[in-house]
């Protein structure tokens, strides 16, 4: 049946925005628990039930509407992102802190969804991995799947300090960064297990996990392809610049596109609404910023991956940048604009 | 109300220097690792607002106007460097931690502040009494944030009270396997945690004032 115009298009709700991002994890999640077992999805039990609870305590103390807002899934994405960008033997009370700071300093004392400046999950990662630069690099080795020991792990029994291996980020600016130990690139890709073809081992396929997931969230119209390519498109451009002037000492483009929390950041982290750019070439700017700072913390840095730190020197910026490329009002052009305040 | 408690009233919770004022944020945030570390500077800087007050107080007819900035922060400075030197003789080890920010309290706004505000245009006892009770306020507030710093960061209380008495050691509050929260130590915790202190002063004067309006609405002639 065909109605005539004018046609009234129905915003998309929140709900169903964070549920489909919750949708687009999955691919993503399925490839690490095939890879790195069924420790995470643990964590993120552990994790989203913290988080609603968080959230329901939050809201009532705050007088807000407990279902409305308990129920429109962003809590369970921030709990899902810490859950995935933690290591997935990280003790369980590890998780319960960082969904808490989170959920209650980044998100509600801010003012709510919506108002927070800071990406909530990220706020999180930054306060653990400065508190507990350990507990925070302890992965397990790819394809280590005993569940027992996980859980063991998880939940304080034991540590695991057989199985643990340094990410492939770390292993990699590690041995870079030791003058004596003359490494070039290619040299520490052979020689350490941590490695796969490309990136880390096993870090790879859950880097495509992710990026199909992200890429149904473009058809869907959930995130514009702004920030997406934005990101991967500058992380690339720049490890592949560094890598073409001095191949032993900088790893090329696939590499950077295939470890860490690339594909998961440019996909679900550099795409929040909340405490992104808004404004199309804001967008472009934002994620541009946000990849080139990530290669400089990974290459130069000293913490295992630098999308969690990036994330919010940008999300400070982010004001500044929607301000300078407000798009022209419709009917004026070039400097009457008048998009600026 | 009497003028001294007015100006007690005024330095320990209405004008407090930390909460209210926001002044004085760099040692603020720098020292109060733990509640000793807190504590000492807080009284330090009590004792140089109580003399520097007090000194300002007595000479304020003799200052020309146009240049008082210049003597207040002489005055100051000579003071400090008292305390400084005291500290330095007496209670060495904690000097050596204190640090740079004993100096520093010359360039503390608070100090300038209370002098410039108060002691300047007030008779003595009353600007003596005002620098102590400024200087007090900002001691609790600076042990409060010492408190919470040290209980979070590392689960203990007073340490480095050895310090100051010897023979006495620090109370492990938590747990002895507490695995410390270093954030709460490094500077971005004392913001957050000053944010929220700054947060629950505000919350408690609405508070009262919402009470008293409510009194106020209960009692007025136009209700009966």
């Amino acid at each position: 049946m065909l109605n005539n115009s004018p046609f009234v298009r129905k915003p998309a709700s929140v709900q169903m925005v964070m549920l489909k991002v919750l949708a687009a994890l999955l691919p993503g999640i399925a490839v690490y628990v095939w890879v790195f077992g069924i420790a995470v999805l643990v964590q993120i039990a552990i994790a989203s039930i913290t988080a609603l609870v968080a959230e329901a305590t939050m809201l009532s103390i705050r007088k807000k509407p407990l279902r409305m807002f308990l129920f429109d899934g962003s809590a369970l994405v921030t709990a899902w992102l810490i859950a995935l960008t933690l290591p997935s033997i990280a003790p369980w009370w590890l998780t319960v802190l960082g969904v808490l700071i989170a959920i209650v300093i980044a998100k509600h004392l801010y003012g709510g969804l919506g108002q927070n400046p800071f990406n909530p999950a990220m706020v999180a990662f930054c306060a653990l991995i400065v508190a507990y630069p350990q507990l925070m690099s302890q992965w397990p080795a790819a394809g280590f799947t005993d569940a027992a020991a996980e859980l063991q792990a998880i939940f304080g029994a034991r540590h695991l300090d057989a199985v643990v291996m340094a990410t492939p980020l770390d292993a990699l600016r590690t041995a870079l960064h030791t003058p004596e130990a003359h490494a070039t690139v290619s040299g520490v890709f052979g020689s350490n297990a941590a490695f796969g073809n490309i990136g880390g081992k096993g870090w790879e396929w859950i880097a495509l996990g992710y990026l199909i997931g992200g890429l149904w969230l473009v058809q869907q119209r959930v995130v514009t392809w702004h920030v997406p390519a934005a990101f991967l498109g500058t992380l690339g451009l720049a490890a592949l610049l560094a890598n073409l002037v001095s191949p032993d000492h900088y790893a090329g483009p696939l590499f950077h596109l295939l470890t860490g929390g690339a594909m998961l950041g440019a996909f679900f982290i550099a795409t929040d609404p909340v405490s992104g750019s808004t404004t199309a070439r804001g967008k472009l700017i934002f994620a541009a910023g946000l990849a080139f700072l990530t290669w400089i913390i990974r290459v130069f840095g000293a913490y295992p991956d630098g999308i969690a730190f990036a994330t919010l020197l940008m999300n400070i910026c982010v004001p500044l940048i929607d301000m300078y490329t407000q798009p022209p009002v419709f009917g004026y052009k070039g400097r009457d604009a008048g998009g600026r305040p | 109300m009497s003028q001294f408690s007015e100006i007690t009233r005024n330095g320990l919770w209405k004008q407090n220097p930390i909460l209210t004022q926001v002044l004085g944020l760099c040692p603020t945030l720098a020292i109060t690792t733990s509640l000793i570390n807190s504590f000492s500077l807080g009284l330090a800087t009590t004792l140089v607002m109580a003399m520097s007050n007090f000194a300002v107080s007595a000479l304020r007819s003799f200052i020309p106007y146009e240049i008082r900035i210049p003597v207040f922060i002489l005055i100051i400075a000579a003071l400090v460097t008292m305390v400084d030197l005291a500290m330095n003789a007496w209670l060495h080890d904690l000097y050596l931690i204190l640090g740079i920010f004993i100096p520093l309290i010359v360039t503390n706004c608070i100090v300038l502040a209370r002098v410039e505000a108060y002691a300047a245009k007030n008779p003595v006892l009353a600007s003596t009494w005002d620098g102590a009770m400024m200087g007090i306020g900002l001691t609790l507030v600076l042990s409060v944030l010492g408190i919470v710093r040290e209980l979070i960061g590392q689960g203990t209380l007073f340490s480095g009270i050895e310090m100051i008495v010897p023979g006495v050691q620090a109370i492990q509050i938590l747990p002895e396997d507490y695995p410390g929260f270093l954030v709460a130590v490094l500077p971005p915790g004392a913001f957050f945690i000053l944010g929220l202190l700054i947060a629950s002063r505000n919350w408690l004067d609405a508070r009262a004032n919402e009470r008293a309006k409510a009194l106020l609405v209960q009692h007025s002639p136009i209700q009966a």
